[in-house]
This record gives C-alpha cells, sequence and structure tokens, in this order.
C-alpha cells in the first residue's frame, strides 16, 4: 500500500497534467482551465478560514481588489504587464485584508461572516456608483497584458496564462498545505474547537486568525488579477455577494479538510456552470443547487473527503 | 517550607449578584509547596482561579505574582508570566492528537509561530515526548484527544499546562470526574511530576482523602473569606472546619 502523502502527490501530478495537456488538445477548453485554477486559488483562502471555523461571506472584495487592480492599471496607465499585475494586485488585497481583518477577526461565526458581507457590500457599491473612475457597472475592460515585457497574440497569450496560473495554483497548494501543517496553521484549528485554551496558552486568537485573514486575502487578490486577465474585464459583480457565496459554495463542495478540494470543488463548479449552462439557459443554478444538496447529505466532507473514503475502504479489506 | 512568596492576593472582593464569592481574601502561595483550597460548593474557590489567571477581574483588592501587580492583566499576558492553568473540565483540542496538544502549547509558550515548518518538526517536540513520559500518557500520543477516557483527558490537561513551563500551577479539581479507583493513581503521576518540574501548585479538591495525602498545606475559603490555613492534619482536625466544610 502506498502511503496516504505518495498518493496525494501522484494524484497531485496527475491534476497538474491533465490541466495543462487537455488544453493543448481542446483549446476551447484554455480560457475554462484559467478560470478553475484561479477560483481555486481564492477558495484556498476561504479553507484557511474555515479551518478556524470561521466562514466569509465577503471574501469577493479581495477578488474584486486584484481585478480592479488589473481594471485600473488598464485605464490609467495603459497596457501593463501581467507580473506587475498580479505583484501589485497581491499588494493591494494583503493590505485590504489587513484594515478589514483588524476589524472582522474580533467576532466569530455568524457576525464575523456578517461583517465581512458588509464590507465587501461597501466596496461593491463604491464600484458601482463612482462612474467616472470605475466606469460603474458596466466594469473596466482589461486590456490583454504582456508578460515579463514580451507581446504575445491571443492565442499564444491564452496557452501562457493557462501555464503561469497552473503554476502559481501549484505553488499555492503547496504553500497553503505547510501553512495548515505549521503550528499557526494548527492553531487556527485549534480557534474551531477550543479558543478559550488557546488564550490559556499565551497565545492571541486573533493575531492567529488576522495572520490566516491575511494570507486568504492575498489569495483572493492573485485570483482575481487572473480571472480578470482571463476575462479582460472586471465589474462590480466580482465584489458583489454572489461571489463570495460561490466560493464558499465550491469550498464545501471540493471539501475543507486538504487543500486540493479548492481545485476539485472549482472544477466540477465551473464545469457544470459551462454545460449545464449551454443545456440550460436559465436554470443551471438548479443543477448546481442539487449537486450542493447531494455532497451535503451524502459527503459531508466534499469530493475530496469522497475519493479519501473509497481509499479507506479500499485499503481495509 | 521555602519563605518566598510567589502569589500574593490582598483585599480581593466580588460578587456575582448578591452572591458573594469574595470578600476581602488574603492568600499567599509559598514557591515549591503544594497548596489546596477547600470550601463548600459554591463558595468561590473556582472564581479565585478565574481571577489569577486574568479571566474575571475583582471588584476589589490586588493579585502579585512575583512582585508584580497582574490584576488587569488578560489570561494570555498572565500565561505569559508563568502561571499556568489546568481545568475541572478538560480544555483540550478535540480534533487534534495528544501530541499536538502538546506541540501546540510549546509553540505558544516559545513564539514559534514560522509559518512554513511542520509543527510535529519543532524542536520542542522530544521535550513533549518526556513530558507524555512523566505524565504516563506516551501510549495515547497520537490518539485523538476527543478520543480519550476521561482519566486520561485529566492528564493531558494538565500536561499541557505543564508544557508552558510554569512556575505556578493552578488546578481545579484535578480528580473530578474520574473513577475514585483511578484518583490516588493520578494523583500520584501528578506529584511526581509537579516536583520533578519543581512548579508550585494550587489545588482546589473537594475529596480530604486527596487533600490530606498530597498537599503541604490547606486553606478553608468560606462565606468569602480564607478563614484559616495550615497543615493539613491541623485544618482538618479543626472542630468548625469539621462542621462547615467537610460536613461531618
Amino acid at each position: 500500500m502506498a502511503s496516504r502523502s505518495t498518493v496525494l502527490s501522484w494524484t497531485l501530478a496527475a491534476v497538474v497534467v491533465a490541466a495543462g495537456v487537455i488544453p493543448l488538445l481542446i483549446p476551447s477548453m484554455a480560457t475554462l482551465v484559467v478560470l478553475i485554477l484561479a477560483k481555486g486559488i481564492v477558495v484556498l483562502g476561504i479553507i484557511i478560514l474555515l479551518q478556524a471555523g470561521q466562514v466569509s461571506f465577503g471574501h469577493a472584495m479581495f477578488f474584486a481588489a486584484g481585478s480592479y487592480t488589473a481594471g485600473f492599471w488598464g485605464r490609467y496607465l495603459g497596457v501593463g504587464d501581467l507580473f506587475a499585475y498580479l505583484v501589485v494586485g497581491t499588494v493591494v488585497a494583503t493590505l485590504l485584508g489587513l484594515l478589514v481583518g483588524l476589524f472582522v477577526v474580533r467576532y466569530r461565526e455568524i457576525f464575523f461572516g456578517m461583517l465581512n458581507l458588509a464590507f465587501s457590500m461597501v466596496l461593491w457599491s463604491l464600484l458601482e456608483k463612482m462612474f467616472h473612475l470605475t466606469n460603474g457597472a458596466d466594469g473596466m475592460r482589461v486590456p490583454r497584458p504582456t508578460v515579463f515585457g514580451m507581446a504575445f497574440s491571443p492565442d499564444n497569450f491564452q496557452y501562457v496564462l493557462l501555464y503561469l496560473t497552473l503554476a502559481i495554483a501549484t505553488a499555492a497548494t503547496f504553500a497553503v498545505q505547510r501553512f495548515l501543517e505549521s503550528p499557526t496553521g494548527n492553531m487556527l484549528r485549534a480557534i474551531k474547537s477550543n479558543e478559550t485554551r488557546l488564550e490559556y496558552l499565551g497565545v492571541s486568537a486573533r493575531r492567529v486568525l488576522l495572520i490566516g485573514y491575511v494570507i486568504s486575502a492575498a489569495l483572493g487578490g492573485i485570483g482575481g488579477v487572473l480571472v480578470a486577465v482571463a476575462q479582460q474585464i472586471a465589474t462590480p459583480e466580482f465584489a458583489y455577494w454572489t461571489k463570495s457565496g460561490e466560493f464558499v459554495f465550491i469550498a464545501i463542495l471540493g471539501g475543507v479538510g486538504n487543500a486540493l478540494g479548492a481545485f476539485a470543488g472549482s472544477a466540477v463548479f465551473e464545469l457544470v456552470r459551462f454545460y449545464a449552462s449551454a443545456q440550460l439557459a436559465n436554470s443551471w443554478q438548479l443543477i448546481l443547487g442539487i449537486v450542493l444538496i447531494a455532497i451535503i447529505l451524502f459527503a459531508p466532507n466534499g469530493l475530496i473527503g469522497l475519493w479519501k473514503r473509497q481509499r479507506a475502504a479500499r485499503d481495509e479489506t | 517550607m521555602s519563605a518566598t512568596v510567589l502569589l500574593e492576593a490582598r483585599g480581593l472582593a466580588i460578587r456575582f449578584g448578591g452572591v458573594v464569592a469574595a470578600d476581602g481574601v488574603d492568600l499567599d502561595v509559598f514557591e515549591g509547596e503544594k497548596l489546596a483550597i477547600i470550601g463548600p460548593n459554591g463558595a468561590g474557590k473556582t472564581t479565585f482561579l478565574n481571577i489569577t489567571t486574568g479571566y474575571l477581574k475583582p471588584q476589589a483588592g490586588t493579585v502579585r505574582f512575583l512582585g508584580r501587580e497582574i490584576t488587569a492583566h488578560r489570561p494570555r499576558d498572565i500565561t505569559r508570566f508563568g502561571i499556568a492553568r489546568a481545568f475541572q473540565i478538560p480544555q483540550l483540542f478535540l480534533d487534534h492528537t495528544v501530541i499536538e496538544n502538546l506541540l501546540i502549547a510549546a509553540a505558544g509558550q516559545s513564539g514559534r509561530t514560522i509559518l512554513m515548518r511542520s509543527l510535529h518538526d519543532l524542536p520542542e517536540r522530544s521535550d513533549m515526548e518526556a513530558l507524555l513520559d512523566l505524565v504516563s500518557i506516551r501510549d495515547v500520543a497520537d490518539r485523538k484527544a476527543g478520543e480519550l477516557p476521561e482519566g486520561k483527558r485529566k492528564l493531558v490537561d494538565i500536561a499541557v499546562a505543564l508544557a508552558l513551563k510554569p512556575r505556578l500551577l493552578l488546578m481545579d479539581e484535578p480528580t473530578s470526574g474520574v473513577a475514585s479507583s483511578e484518583k490516588f493513581a493520578i494523583m500520584d503521576i501528578l506529584v511526581a511530576a509537579l516536583d520533578k518540574q519543581r512548579v508550585t501548585s494550587v489545588f482546589v479538591e473537594h475529596d480530604m482523602d486527596m487533600v490530606t495525602r498530597y498537599a503541604d498545606r490547606v486553606a478553608v475559603w468560606s462565606a468569602g473569606k480564607i478563614q484559616m490555613s495550615g497543615p493539613p492534619a491541623e485544618v482538618l482536625a479543626d472542630p468548625v472546619v469539621r462542621e462547615q466544610v467537610i460536613g461531618i
């Protein structure tokens, strides 16, 4: 029997290869795979907060912070570089995460969730109402950036974006998995099981949650830049509460016990949306709803939990 | 007995509505001793632990630890000063294994919370394994705390407190909820560990057998005051104490 971590590494390798190869065979899949990976990166952040038992219904604000960084850059500074978008977008989202985090880490559970929602809706209204700056509900176009100073044709660019996104997603997955195994990552889980005891160990639970929150905000920003560049637009809808709900939905769908769950959930979500919306123009959400109900009823640990359970059953026989 | 005063409470007063838990409590804890606090139910013994660890603020009075006033500090600051606490109902991270519970405590104590290193690779790991040996729970090191029977959880709870390398350990009924056949075994382990680590301890206790056998000194907490304190044999022989506290 192969050890658990070996199996996980091979699965990860297989997923990375599949994400890299399939779009070469079916070019129309390239942008879809970028969206899956980019949203998976955002969902990694949701998973970090879920370790502490906290659900943010406002994480779209960091996603939008990343997207609008690219949008503003395109509008006010001209065509920029993807690398610069990523760096600045991550910095902006991180700083916003620190600012908002200082408030929200004082609260738990429903209050934490709602306060996040409130902050994100403030950002949404600003983006929507400050028409002269943000182009309002129409959003801001994100012109195709250069990559490390090189300009690419649209066809080539989608592959460059794909492989860059794949590299970032892989690195982020490893980093998040390491973080969750670190003392601070374990303290996040300790907030969920016994916050009082954590304080009695001389640890500030708020500080631990703030560290997790800022990391999750940074991941939101990275995902936001990548989605805006892939779709060539940033709209206020990126900060809307339904977008935040989508990220939480994907996290639960994929399973929150493991960083890979983010991408499993994201893949199922985007594929259902892509194919179901082609077949059932107005009721594709219905299919997603049914999928989520099935997951909650039959696989409370998400797709990754389902897979692990099957493996465990097989190992026993 | 060493005469160094580790903890010094003066004039503590606190009431909850009409209930007076403390009304001018003066109590010293000397370095190296094992002090038992006894008293009727609801007298305020646990309140004393809550005040000393910063969980409650007294309405009057001060607590000094090593000469430093700690009355207004938060639990996590007081923990850092060197006072650890074990709970009547064990307070553990139930989703973590026993060794992980200790390692989280060790990381909290050392401030070693670096982001990219596994909890299991902390340099304190061998110390924590030694602590598990000391408290005789090495056999359950990799079991989840939530799966353990109460007696083991009590020991894990105390081990987590000892992982902080405290000068003073406060314990709230260390053997409550444990089968009477196990009580002496648990206290024997505990007292040996305290002696080995040279930790001063205060424990709230209901069981007079425990007090007689394990305490160096007993303080009687009743009607919001310390009524008397001294060696167990002397205090427990006092007719008033026998009537009001022990109920004979």
